[in-house]
């Protein structure tokens, strides 16, 4: 610094206004009484099958609806669809996450009170998205038994902002030769105490434990008499 | 790559900020957690391509890297984290639940152009 210049203080975080937007979309969340939950994983993890039984399993008995992101196409809500709930695509364009403001835009035009569950599926990447607070009561990370059991070292940041893991695609564990001890001993090693479900879309193995504690925390949360 | 997104919020932070003191921004100083999931380099370059074409053009980015800083509830003591494994105590190894620096991510301060003196010679 030379004697032309002056130093002045700011002490404010860069994403401040993403932090703000995430909150005010967490009290609307909370006055219209939905439970909020967020996805993120790797491109492949698996979060679009998984969220399809997921919506299909739920929509059953609670009015459930899903926000999704990528980065070109409109396929995962087409797949999504197919649950019957309401879907809704962000394409991101060359945006590599979700950022608060883009869930605020989505929801504009559907009425939160008509909701009980909303999921928002993140663009596939267990980097960036680490960074934005979207406003989620619950964020949950995705990883595949197939992606190796070193992922959670790999990504600590992502674990470590995220409340719930979810290991995908158990049915493959042998055809993938993957050391289910050594990826949970890596999971608490980023975040310890996490709480882990594990379980395959496909054979919907694991799936109910996993929906009966999502139903639990919602209805915990929203104070809503949700059944399941 | 979200260090483009972060450095435009930067750079629209920085200029706010400049404009409302009616001054030119010389510097940003950025405190960078190493938890923080940002890469220093990749600020820095998406910090060049975010000012290009704005009143921050050509200034500088300083960046000062902030190291993790733990509670370790084993050793009962505050410690750095591990070189290799960032989120585990470098004394004993346990991995932490408790963080007291390392995910800083913070315009911290800036560098403004101090108002032209009037020197002897223009008096």
């Amino acid at each position: 610094m030379t004697d032309t210049t002056r130093l002045v203080e700011v002490r404010q975080h860069l994403l401040k206004k993403n932090d703000l937007q995430a909150r005010a979309l967490r009290h609307r969340f909370r006055d219209a009484g939905v439970f909020v939950v967020s996805l993120v994983s790797s491109p492949g993890a698996g979060k679009t099958a998984f969220l399809e039984c997921t919506l299909s399993a739920l929509g059953q008995e609670h009015r459930v609806a899903a926000l999704v992101g990528d980065l070109a196409t409109e396929n995962d809500a087409v797949r999504l669809a197919r649950s019957s709930a309401p879907v809704k695509q962000i394409v991101t364009g060359t945006v590599c996450h979700l950022e608060a403001e883009m869930v605020e835009r989505a929801l504009d035009d559907w009425r939160l009170a008509d909701l009980d569950l909303l999921f928002i599926e993140n663009v596939g990447n267990l980097v960036c998205p680490s960074s934005y607070d979207l406003g989620e009561a619950l964020r949950l990370v995705l990883l595949s038994v197939t992606e190796g059991e070193d992922k959670p070292l790999k990504y600590p940041t992502i674990f470590s902002t995220a409340d719930i893991a979810v290991v995908t695609k158990t049915d493959m564990v042998e055809a993938a030769g993957c050391d289910m001890a050594a990826l949970r001993e890596n999971i608490q090693r980023v975040r310890p105490g996490m709480r882990v479900f594990e379980l395959s879309s496909r054979s919907g193995t694991g799936m109910d434990d996993w929906l009966r504690f999502v139903a639990a925390r919602a209805r915990e949360s929203t104070g809503h008499a949700l059944s399941g | 790559m979200h260090e483009l997104s972060i450095a435009l919020s930067l750079v629209e932070m920085a200029i706010e900020e400049a404009e409302r003191r009616g001054s030119r921004v010389i510097a940003a100083h950025v405190r960078l957690g190493v938890l923080s999931g940002v890469v220093k380099e990749a600020l820095m370059s998406a910090y060049e391509m975010a000012s290009e074409g704005t009143s921050l053009e050509g200034s500088a980015l300083i960046i000062d890297e902030i190291s993790a800083l733990i509670h370790c509830a084993v050793c009962e003591q505050d410690r750095p984290t591990r070189r290799d494994e960032r989120f585990a105590c470098e004394v004993c190894g346990t991995p932490a639940t408790e963080f007291l620096r390392g995910r800083e991510l913070e315009l911290a301060a800036l560098e403004l152009a101090a108002p032209e003196l009037p020197t002897l010679e223009n008096r």
